[in-house]
Protein backbone atom coordinates (compact mmCIF):
# COMPACT_ATOMS: atom_id res chain seq x y z
CA UNK A 1 0.00 0.00 0.00
CA UNK A 2 1.49 3.28 -1.15
CA UNK A 3 0.82 6.54 0.57
CA UNK A 4 -2.20 8.51 -0.63
CA UNK A 5 -3.31 5.97 -3.23
CA UNK A 6 -5.40 2.86 -2.79
CA UNK A 7 -4.32 -0.44 -4.34
CA UNK A 8 -7.50 -0.55 -6.44
CA UNK A 9 -6.81 2.86 -7.96
CA UNK A 10 -3.22 1.84 -8.66
CA UNK A 11 -4.39 -1.32 -10.46
CA UNK A 12 -6.94 0.64 -12.49
CA UNK A 13 -4.30 3.17 -13.51
CA UNK A 14 -1.86 0.44 -14.52
CA UNK A 15 -4.65 -1.25 -16.52
CA UNK A 16 -5.23 2.01 -18.40
CA UNK A 17 -1.50 2.32 -19.17
CA UNK A 18 -1.50 -1.31 -20.33
CA UNK A 19 -4.48 -0.62 -22.59
CA UNK A 20 -2.63 2.33 -24.10
CA UNK A 21 0.46 0.22 -24.67
CA UNK A 22 -1.62 -2.54 -26.26
CA UNK A 23 -2.86 -0.07 -28.86
CA UNK A 24 0.73 0.33 -30.15
CA UNK A 25 -0.21 -2.82 -32.08
CA UNK A 26 -2.11 -0.45 -34.37
CA UNK A 27 1.16 0.64 -36.01
CA UNK A 28 1.65 -2.70 -37.80
CA UNK A 29 -1.68 -2.90 -39.64
CA UNK A 30 -1.38 0.83 -40.45
CA UNK A 31 1.91 0.31 -42.27
CA UNK A 32 0.70 -2.92 -43.87
CA UNK A 33 -2.56 -1.47 -45.14
CA UNK A 34 -0.77 1.61 -46.43
CA UNK A 35 1.62 -0.59 -48.39
CA UNK A 36 -1.28 -2.63 -49.77
CA UNK A 37 -3.24 0.48 -50.78
CA UNK A 38 -0.15 1.95 -52.49
CA UNK A 39 0.40 -1.24 -54.47
CA UNK A 40 -3.30 -1.35 -55.37
CA UNK A 41 -3.12 2.24 -56.64
CA UNK A 42 -0.12 1.25 -58.78
CA UNK A 43 -1.99 -1.78 -60.10
CA UNK A 44 -5.05 0.31 -61.01
CA UNK A 45 -2.75 2.79 -62.76
CA UNK A 46 -1.25 -0.01 -64.81
CA UNK A 47 -4.51 -1.86 -65.48
CA UNK A 48 -7.53 0.44 -65.06
CA UNK A 49 -9.91 -2.15 -66.54
CA UNK A 50 -9.24 -4.56 -63.62
CA UNK A 51 -10.12 -1.95 -60.98
CA UNK A 52 -13.06 -3.96 -59.56
CA UNK A 53 -11.00 -7.11 -59.12
CA UNK A 54 -8.16 -5.14 -57.52
CA UNK A 55 -10.48 -3.34 -55.09
CA UNK A 56 -12.01 -6.63 -53.97
CA UNK A 57 -8.60 -8.22 -53.41
CA UNK A 58 -7.39 -5.10 -51.58
CA UNK A 59 -10.35 -5.04 -49.19
CA UNK A 60 -10.01 -8.76 -48.41
CA UNK A 61 -6.26 -8.45 -47.84
CA UNK A 62 -6.76 -5.38 -45.66
CA UNK A 63 -9.25 -7.26 -43.50
CA UNK A 64 -6.80 -10.09 -42.95
CA UNK A 65 -3.90 -7.69 -42.27
CA UNK A 66 -6.08 -5.89 -39.74
CA UNK A 67 -6.35 -8.96 -37.51
CA UNK A 68 -3.27 -8.24 -35.37
CA UNK A 69 -4.45 -4.68 -34.75
CA UNK A 70 -7.88 -6.01 -33.75
CA UNK A 71 -6.20 -8.37 -31.24
CA UNK A 72 -4.51 -5.34 -29.64
CA UNK A 73 -7.82 -3.48 -29.58
CA UNK A 74 -9.64 -6.42 -27.95
CA UNK A 75 -6.94 -6.65 -25.25
CA UNK A 76 -7.22 -2.91 -24.59
CA UNK A 77 -11.02 -3.15 -24.36
CA UNK A 78 -10.81 -6.11 -21.97
CA UNK A 79 -8.30 -4.26 -19.76
CA UNK A 80 -10.50 -1.16 -19.64
CA UNK A 81 -14.00 -2.58 -19.36
CA UNK A 82 -13.75 -6.16 -18.04
CA UNK A 83 -10.89 -5.32 -15.59
CA UNK A 84 -9.56 -8.85 -15.05
CA UNK A 85 -6.61 -7.61 -12.95
CA UNK A 86 -8.84 -5.81 -10.46
CA UNK A 87 -11.05 -8.90 -10.10
CA UNK A 88 -7.96 -11.03 -9.57
CA UNK A 89 -6.73 -8.63 -6.87
CA UNK A 90 -10.09 -8.55 -5.08
CA UNK A 91 -10.19 -12.36 -5.08
CA UNK A 92 -6.74 -12.64 -3.47
CA UNK B 1 -33.13 1.96 -27.32
CA UNK B 2 -32.14 -0.65 -24.78
CA UNK B 3 -34.19 -3.72 -23.95
CA UNK B 4 -32.81 -5.88 -21.16
CA UNK B 5 -34.46 -8.82 -19.48
CA UNK B 6 -34.03 -9.94 -15.87
CA UNK B 7 -35.41 -13.40 -15.21
CA UNK B 8 -35.77 -15.62 -12.19
CA UNK B 9 -35.56 -19.24 -13.24
CA UNK B 10 -35.31 -22.13 -10.72
CA UNK B 11 -34.20 -19.70 -8.02
CA UNK B 12 -31.34 -18.34 -10.13
CA UNK B 13 -31.21 -14.80 -11.48
CA UNK B 14 -30.66 -14.71 -15.23
CA UNK B 15 -29.64 -11.51 -16.97
CA UNK B 16 -30.20 -11.24 -20.73
CA UNK B 17 -28.24 -8.27 -22.15
CA UNK B 18 -29.69 -6.08 -24.88
CA UNK B 19 -27.40 -7.51 -27.55
CA UNK B 20 -29.00 -10.95 -27.10
CA UNK B 21 -32.50 -9.45 -27.19
CA UNK B 22 -31.51 -7.63 -30.41
CA UNK B 23 -30.27 -10.94 -31.84
CA UNK B 24 -33.77 -12.32 -31.45
CA UNK B 25 -35.29 -9.15 -32.95
CA UNK B 26 -33.05 -9.57 -36.01
CA UNK B 27 -34.08 -13.22 -36.23
CA UNK B 28 -37.78 -12.33 -36.08
CA UNK B 29 -37.35 -9.57 -38.69
CA UNK B 30 -35.56 -11.96 -41.07
CA UNK B 31 -38.23 -14.63 -40.54
CA UNK B 32 -40.96 -12.12 -41.43
CA UNK B 33 -38.90 -11.07 -44.47
CA UNK B 34 -38.54 -14.70 -45.58
CA UNK B 35 -42.26 -15.44 -45.17
CA UNK B 36 -43.21 -12.24 -47.03
CA UNK B 37 -40.79 -13.06 -49.87
CA UNK B 38 -42.14 -16.61 -50.04
CA UNK B 39 -45.76 -15.45 -50.32
CA UNK B 40 -44.80 -12.81 -52.88
CA UNK B 41 -42.96 -15.31 -55.09
CA UNK B 42 -45.74 -17.93 -54.88
CA UNK B 43 -48.34 -15.42 -56.03
CA UNK B 44 -46.06 -13.76 -58.58
CA UNK B 45 -47.58 -12.92 -61.94
CA UNK B 46 -45.33 -14.74 -64.41
CA UNK B 47 -46.60 -12.87 -67.46
CA UNK B 48 -45.30 -9.52 -66.15
CA UNK B 49 -41.79 -8.49 -65.15
CA UNK B 50 -40.80 -8.33 -61.45
CA UNK B 51 -41.45 -5.11 -59.62
CA UNK B 52 -41.05 -3.55 -56.17
CA UNK B 53 -40.33 -5.97 -53.35
CA UNK B 54 -39.77 -8.90 -55.70
CA UNK B 55 -37.09 -6.92 -57.56
CA UNK B 56 -35.27 -6.24 -54.30
CA UNK B 57 -35.27 -9.91 -53.26
CA UNK B 58 -34.07 -10.99 -56.69
CA UNK B 59 -31.19 -8.49 -56.58
CA UNK B 60 -30.09 -9.81 -53.16
CA UNK B 61 -30.28 -13.46 -54.25
CA UNK B 62 -28.42 -12.74 -57.49
CA UNK B 63 -25.65 -10.86 -55.68
CA UNK B 64 -25.05 -13.71 -53.23
CA UNK B 65 -25.28 -16.46 -55.85
CA UNK B 66 -22.93 -14.55 -58.16
CA UNK B 67 -20.38 -14.19 -55.37
CA UNK B 68 -20.68 -17.88 -54.42
CA UNK B 69 -20.33 -18.99 -58.03
CA UNK B 70 -17.24 -16.80 -58.48
CA UNK B 71 -15.38 -18.01 -55.37
CA UNK B 72 -16.54 -21.62 -54.97
CA UNK B 73 -17.34 -22.60 -58.55
CA UNK B 74 -20.36 -24.34 -60.03
CA UNK B 75 -19.77 -27.76 -58.44
CA UNK B 76 -19.91 -26.34 -54.89
CA UNK B 77 -22.81 -23.99 -55.53
CA UNK B 78 -24.96 -25.89 -52.98
CA UNK B 79 -23.28 -23.83 -50.20
CA UNK B 80 -25.14 -20.77 -51.43
CA UNK B 81 -28.06 -21.00 -48.90
CA UNK B 82 -25.60 -21.00 -45.98
CA UNK B 83 -23.64 -18.05 -47.40
CA UNK B 84 -26.88 -16.22 -48.11
CA UNK B 85 -28.06 -16.76 -44.51
CA UNK B 86 -24.74 -15.44 -43.17
CA UNK B 87 -24.83 -12.39 -45.44
CA UNK B 88 -28.44 -11.49 -44.64
CA UNK B 89 -28.03 -12.01 -40.90
CA UNK B 90 -24.74 -10.10 -40.60
CA UNK B 91 -25.96 -7.30 -42.86
CA UNK B 92 -29.10 -6.68 -40.80
CA UNK B 93 -27.20 -7.15 -37.52
CA UNK B 94 -24.41 -4.70 -38.44
CA UNK B 95 -26.83 -2.10 -39.80
CA UNK B 96 -28.97 -2.40 -36.66
CA UNK B 97 -26.88 0.34 -35.05
CA UNK B 98 -28.46 2.85 -37.43
CA UNK B 99 -31.83 2.38 -35.70
CA UNK B 100 -30.37 3.24 -32.29
CA UNK B 101 -30.05 -0.34 -31.07
CA UNK B 102 -26.80 -1.94 -29.98
CA UNK B 103 -25.67 -4.12 -32.89
CA UNK B 104 -25.93 -7.83 -31.92
CA UNK B 105 -22.47 -8.41 -33.40
CA UNK B 106 -20.91 -6.20 -30.70
CA UNK B 107 -21.42 -9.16 -28.34
CA UNK B 108 -18.64 -11.74 -28.51
CA UNK B 109 -21.02 -14.66 -27.94
CA UNK B 110 -22.87 -13.84 -31.19
CA UNK B 111 -19.78 -13.54 -33.40
CA UNK B 112 -18.12 -16.58 -31.81
CA UNK B 113 -21.25 -18.65 -32.47
CA UNK B 114 -21.16 -17.63 -36.13
CA UNK B 115 -17.44 -18.44 -36.39
CA UNK B 116 -18.03 -21.78 -34.65
CA UNK B 117 -20.72 -22.63 -37.24
CA UNK B 118 -18.24 -22.01 -40.05
CA UNK B 119 -15.56 -23.97 -38.18
CA UNK B 120 -17.78 -27.04 -37.71
CA UNK B 121 -18.88 -26.86 -41.34
CA UNK B 122 -15.24 -26.74 -42.50
CA UNK B 123 -14.24 -29.69 -40.28
CA UNK B 124 -17.32 -31.68 -41.35
CA UNK B 125 -16.47 -31.24 -45.02
CA UNK B 126 -12.82 -32.06 -44.36
CA UNK B 127 -13.94 -35.38 -42.84
CA UNK B 128 -16.49 -35.98 -45.60
CA UNK B 129 -14.11 -35.45 -48.52
CA UNK B 130 -10.99 -37.06 -47.00
CA UNK B 131 -12.53 -39.89 -44.96
CA UNK B 132 -11.82 -40.80 -41.33
CA UNK B 133 -8.10 -41.60 -41.76
CA UNK B 134 -7.54 -38.79 -44.23
CA UNK B 135 -9.05 -36.32 -41.76
CA UNK B 136 -6.24 -36.94 -39.28
CA UNK B 137 -3.65 -37.42 -42.00
CA UNK B 138 -4.40 -33.99 -43.48
CA UNK B 139 -2.93 -32.39 -40.34
CA UNK B 140 0.45 -34.10 -40.82
CA UNK B 141 1.09 -32.47 -44.17
CA UNK B 142 3.59 -31.54 -45.49
CA UNK B 143 5.75 -32.87 -42.60
CA UNK B 144 4.66 -34.93 -39.54
CA UNK B 145 6.82 -32.55 -37.48
CA UNK B 146 4.43 -29.69 -38.28
CA UNK B 147 1.34 -31.39 -36.79
CA UNK B 148 1.10 -29.16 -33.65
CA UNK B 149 1.41 -26.02 -35.78
CA UNK B 150 -1.29 -27.27 -38.17
CA UNK B 151 -3.67 -28.02 -35.30
CA UNK B 152 -3.08 -24.59 -33.70
CA UNK B 153 -3.54 -22.98 -37.12
CA UNK B 154 -6.89 -24.76 -37.49
CA UNK B 155 -8.14 -23.56 -34.10
CA UNK B 156 -6.89 -20.01 -34.75
CA UNK B 157 -9.30 -19.66 -37.69
CA UNK B 158 -12.59 -19.31 -35.75
CA UNK B 159 -10.90 -17.07 -33.15
CA UNK B 160 -9.50 -14.63 -35.70
CA UNK B 161 -12.75 -14.76 -37.70
CA UNK B 162 -14.88 -13.89 -34.68
CA UNK B 163 -12.51 -11.31 -33.16
CA UNK B 164 -12.25 -9.46 -36.50
CA UNK B 165 -16.00 -8.92 -36.73
CA UNK B 166 -16.39 -8.30 -32.98
CA UNK B 167 -13.49 -5.81 -32.78
CA UNK B 168 -14.63 -3.81 -35.79
CA UNK B 169 -18.23 -3.46 -34.65
CA UNK B 170 -17.41 -2.90 -30.96
CA UNK B 171 -14.78 -0.23 -31.73
CA UNK B 172 -17.39 1.65 -33.74
CA UNK B 173 -19.94 1.37 -30.92
CA UNK B 174 -17.42 2.58 -28.29
CA UNK B 175 -16.13 5.52 -30.37
CA UNK B 176 -19.66 6.65 -31.21
CA UNK B 177 -20.85 6.42 -27.60
CA UNK B 178 -17.80 8.51 -26.58
CA UNK B 179 -18.72 11.17 -29.16
CA UNK B 180 -22.40 11.12 -28.14
CA UNK B 181 -21.44 11.57 -24.49
CA UNK B 182 -18.82 14.26 -25.16
CA UNK B 183 -20.90 16.52 -27.41
CA UNK B 184 -24.35 16.06 -25.85
CA UNK B 185 -26.98 18.00 -27.81
CA UNK B 186 -24.48 18.99 -30.52
CA UNK B 187 -23.61 15.37 -31.34
CA UNK B 188 -25.91 15.14 -34.43
CA UNK B 189 -23.54 17.55 -36.25
CA UNK B 190 -20.73 14.97 -36.50
CA UNK B 191 -22.35 11.60 -35.82
CA UNK B 192 -24.05 11.10 -39.24
CA UNK B 193 -20.63 10.83 -40.89
CA UNK B 194 -19.42 8.46 -38.19
CA UNK B 195 -22.57 6.34 -38.63
CA UNK B 196 -21.93 6.29 -42.38
CA UNK B 197 -18.38 5.03 -41.81
CA UNK B 198 -18.71 2.72 -38.78
CA UNK B 199 -22.18 1.30 -39.38
CA UNK B 200 -22.68 1.33 -43.14
CA UNK B 201 -19.18 1.08 -44.65
CA UNK B 202 -17.54 -1.02 -41.93
CA UNK B 203 -20.64 -3.17 -41.41
CA UNK B 204 -21.10 -4.02 -45.09
CA UNK B 205 -17.36 -4.62 -45.52
CA UNK B 206 -17.17 -6.97 -42.52
CA UNK B 207 -20.23 -8.86 -43.79
CA UNK B 208 -18.57 -9.30 -47.18
CA UNK B 209 -15.29 -10.39 -45.58
CA UNK B 210 -16.93 -12.89 -43.21
CA UNK B 211 -18.81 -14.53 -46.09
CA UNK B 212 -15.71 -14.42 -48.32
CA UNK B 213 -13.43 -16.05 -45.73
CA UNK B 214 -16.03 -18.72 -44.98
CA UNK B 215 -16.16 -19.60 -48.67
CA UNK B 216 -12.36 -19.61 -48.96
CA UNK B 217 -11.96 -21.91 -45.92
CA UNK B 218 -14.51 -24.39 -47.25
CA UNK B 219 -13.03 -24.33 -50.77
CA UNK B 220 -9.51 -24.91 -49.41
CA UNK B 221 -10.65 -27.95 -47.44
CA UNK B 222 -12.74 -29.60 -50.16
CA UNK B 223 -10.13 -29.22 -52.93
Amino acid sequence: MMQGITSEAFILGCSAIGAGLAMIAGIGPGIGQGNAAGKAAEAVGRQPEAANEITRTLLLGDAVAETTGIYGLVIAIILLFVRPLLTAYLNL
Amino acid sequence: MKIEIYMKLFGKEIFVPDTIVNTFIVGILLTIFAIAANIKFKNADKTKGPEGFQNFVEVVVELVSGLTRMIMGEEMFYFMPYIGTLVLYLLVANLFGLLGFTPPTSDYSVTFTLALMTFSLVEFYRAKTKGFVGFFKSFTEPLPLLTPLNVIDEFANPISLSFRLFGNVLSGVIIMSLVYNALGYFAPIVTPFMHAYFDVFSGVLQTFIFAMLTMIFITNVVD
